[in-house]
């Protein structure tokens, strides 16, 4: 099956959302539209609004996170839904069940959306494939595949800083060949229509033929980041840095660090942005990360109007009065 | 040699088969002719033999009448893994198939390191009475690659090659001792060319679909810079060596310009590098999950290169049967392997069909081809030599489907497959082992 195809309904109505790669442009716009109506709610006093009252979300997390899973966990209450954390660690493996058997149980149980999270790339798809009908899986990050929620916040904090993405000259700088987030801000900035995206790595961070992504290839950074309006800076897993990939921290600083007089060289007005948690001193130094040009807090706050607007969006087509509206509508 | 009988009840029937085109590769031999079999062996080409009287006559007309399969590796999970397959269930897939001959990789549980193993295979594949399985033994003890296994008493046992599976040798001084070892009691040795190190975790091709999906890749050079080495050891130790399933344009080139210097090197392809690509794998259905992976269109083309010039000498299954579970998981954890003994013969007429090779040609990589590598004296119709014997129509079309196939394994991306060219007889030692339902 076309993975695509699996997003989508006929209609081209979001039913899952695995990753940003293949989606309408239109879809897109609709989901930060959403979202921006939700940035209103999240500054009430009262957050919460009934649109998700009575279904039961899980959040199905086979790898640690504090910061993705939390604000998955607040979109859903905002949101009024009920929601069950999940962490499933080597103990239930060695028990034995599979993946599977974890799937059917919870869905035994009447739940209505897995937002899911595993080491491995495509688990979500494997998800979406063997869901009943009426269930919708969220892909909260697999492997190094995709992590759409986390795109689209990003691009929900680019919009609002620049507008139209036509002119926008965006640099994603660092570990490319892990990074499930890079994959899908790639995608992201694409179908949006990007004037011009940007890679800067060594080539052990680099995946091979980095340029069919549909990117500019850089090493050098000072090069990259020249006259760039958005910088988005990769976070550094410790262990890359021990095995064949890095020599150093030090060395990894030294050439690829954001520091302030490097921001220099990008557009007067440029935002730089990290998905969090930074390691200073690794990826940048603390005067860019807490100075004027980073949006960093920012978008953590919009994760949750994303994912607020995700859920939505995917659960839209089994709310009550759902097919009443289409009919009016049609 | 200790061939393993398949069977011999029925043995000395004579059988005639009659009007069909027969093509024998081993002696150029392609034309309408009758063929007589009698007692086990291939007795006579158009007229019967003295005294022949035939209890069985097959009617070959406007069908082909060839040697039969020899597959260089099926797994048929037996003994250890008894809820993927068996010895019976994989066998009589196989001849239905047209393969009469197969080779049982050492990974097995117990792993084939010593005679008893070997013997427990013989006994339960002579037990099932279809096609002939030979045990390729171990190349270390327990295929730990590091402690040389007993060869001479495997050789002794009825092994046929040796080799480590895809289980990773220690280094490059135990590969030198085991080809060294191997060379002192004549037993070629099967290497499966993939460097571990640059291996490296992956489940597929480094390249573009790697790069879009996030999975990790296994780049060329695993295959390349194995190859290579290997290479080196080969010239120096003079042993006798095979490079199986090999995935790579450049690594046909490697062995092409080796055996262009003299060194007695083979290799082989597995029918599905010929027909699938990396791009398969674009939506993460494990079912596309083998190893060695699969790679660009460019290393199609130059598999299916090799394989007309005779680079590569034989196309074999790498059969691998799985229970459904194998394949239910994210496309990085399901078990790889294509169950693919229903697609040997038809994907290897799919290669005549697109021009890629002539129908003689195709069959001598089924037939002798692959014998010549085992050094075993099947894959021909000789006066004299075993009644091996596969008949198909080569118009006939069908479809795969799971429901209809025999192997007990059903995980094969080839589900739905238009084919041209059906078995309907297939002979092990003269007798009938298949016939398809008229």
């Amino acid at each position: 099956m076309n993975r695509a195809d699996l997003q989508v309904d006929g209609d081209g109505r979001l039913r899952h959302f695995l990753t940003v790669e293949g989606l309408h442009r239109d879809l897109l716009v609709e989901i930060l539209d959403t979202a921006e109506s939700f940035l209103g709610v999240v500054e009430q006093s009262v957050k919460k609004v009934p649109l998700l009252r009575g279904k039961t979300i899980v959040n199905l997390f086979f790898e640690a996170s504090t910061r993705t899973r939390t604000t998955f966990e607040l979109a859903a209450k905002r949101l009024s839904a009920d929601v069950l954390n999940i962490h499933v660690d080597a103990s239930a493996t060695i028990k034995g069940e599979t993946l599977l058997d974890t799937l059917r149980n919870l869905e035994a149980m009447h739940c209505d959306m897995f937002v899911v999270r595993h080491a491995d790339s495509g688990t979500a798809h494997f998800f979406a494939q063997h869901a009943a009908p009426h269930v919708s899986v969220i892909n909260a990050g697999d492997g190094r595949h995709a992590h759409p929620t986390q795109a689209l916040l990003d691009m929900l904090t680019i919009r609002r800083h620049k507008g139209d993405f036509g002119r926008l000259r965006v640099v994603i700088v660092g570990d490319i060949l892990h990074s499930r987030v890079a994959r899908s801000q790639i995608h992201a900035l694409n179908i949006l229509g990007a004037g011009e995206v940007r890679v800067v790595a060594p080539r052990t961070l680099l995946p091979v033929q980095a340029h069919t992504l549909g990117v500019h290839v850089f090493h050098d950074l000072e090069a990259g980041i020249r006259d760039a309006d958005v910088i988005i800076m990769l976070r550094l897993q410790r262990e890359r840095m021990r095995g064949a990939l890095l020599p150093s921290a030090h060395e990894y600083f030294r050439l690829y660090g954001l520091t302030a007089q490097r921001l220099g060289l990008a557009h007067p007005d440029a935002i730089v942005m990290h998905p969090g948690p930074i390691n200073r001193g690794v990826e940048m130094d603390s005067q860019v990360a807490d100075g004027a040009h980073s949006v960093i807090l920012e978008q953590v706050h919009y994760g949750i109007a994303v994912r607020m607007a995700v859920m939505s969006l995917a659960m839209r087509r089994r709310l009550p009065g759902a097919e009443v509206r289409e009919q009016e509508a049609g | 040699m200790s061939a393993p009988a398949a069977g011999n009840a029925g043995g000395a029937v004579g059988v005639a088969i009659t009007g069909g085109r027969v093509i024998d590769p081993a002696n150029g031999i392609d034309g309408p002719h009758d063929l007589f079999l009698h007692a086990g062996r291939v007795a006579a080409l158009d007229r019967p033999p003295p005294g022949f009287r035939a209890e069985r006559e097959i009617d070959a007309r406007g069908k082909v009448v060839c040697p039969g399969i020899v597959d260089l590796c099926a797994r048929m999970r037996e003994p250890g893994h008894e809820h993927k397959a068996t010895i019976a269930s994989e066998t009589a897939a196989a001849v239905r198939a047209g393969i009469t001959t197969l080779c049982c990789p050492p990974d097995t549980d117990p792993v084939i390191d010593t005679p008893a193993v070997v013997e427990l295979i013989r006994r339960r594949s002579g037990q099932c009475g279809a096609a002939r399985v030979f045990a390729v033994g171990a190349l270390t003890q327990g295929l730990g690659g590091s402690q040389l296994s007993e060869m001479a008493a495997l050789k002794s046992a009825g092994c046929v090659a040796v080799s480590n599976a895809l289980a990773p040798l220690s280094g490059m001084l135990i590969l030198r001792r085991a080809l060294e070892y191997a060379a002192t009691f004549d037993l070629t040795v099967f290497l499966h060319p993939e460097d571990p190190a640059l291996q490296d975790g992956g489940c597929v091709h480094e390249g573009v679909v790697a790069t879009r999906l996030g999975l990790p890749g296994i780049p060329e050079a695993a295959e390349t810079a194995a190859v290579a080495a290997s290479l080196a050891l080969i010239e120096q130790t003079g042993a006798r060596a095979h490079f199986c399933r090999l995935s790579t344009a450049r690594a046909v080139r490697m062995v092409a310009r080796a055996r262009h210097d003299g060194i007695p090197v083979t290799a082989d392809v597995c029918a599905h590098q010929l027909f699938l690509t990396e791009t398969d794998v674009g939506g993460f259905d494990g079912l596309y999950h083998v190893r060695p992976p699969l790679r660009t269109t460019g290393d199609r083309d130059g598999l299916r290169a090799g394989l007309a010039k005779g680079t590569l000498d034989a196309v074999c299954s790498d059969h691998q049967p799985h229970e459904a579970d194998a394949k239910l998981a994210p496309f990085p954890a399901t078990a790889p392997g294509i169950s693919a003994l229903e697609t040997l013969l038809p994907l290897t007429l799919r290669l005549v069909g697109e021009g890629v090779l002539d129908l003689p040609a195709a069959l001598a990589r089924l037939t002798c081809g692959p014998a010549r590598i085992l050094g075993l004296p099947f894959g021909t119709l000789s006066l004299g030599a075993s009644a091996d014997v596969c008949v198909f129509d080569p118009e006939r079309h069908w479809r795969l489907e799971e429901g209809e196939m025999l192997s007990r394994g059903h995980n094969t991306p080839f589900l739905g497959w238009e084919f041209t060219g059906r078995v309907s007889h297939t002979l092990v030692g003269g007798r009938l082992v298949y016939e398809a339902p008229a």
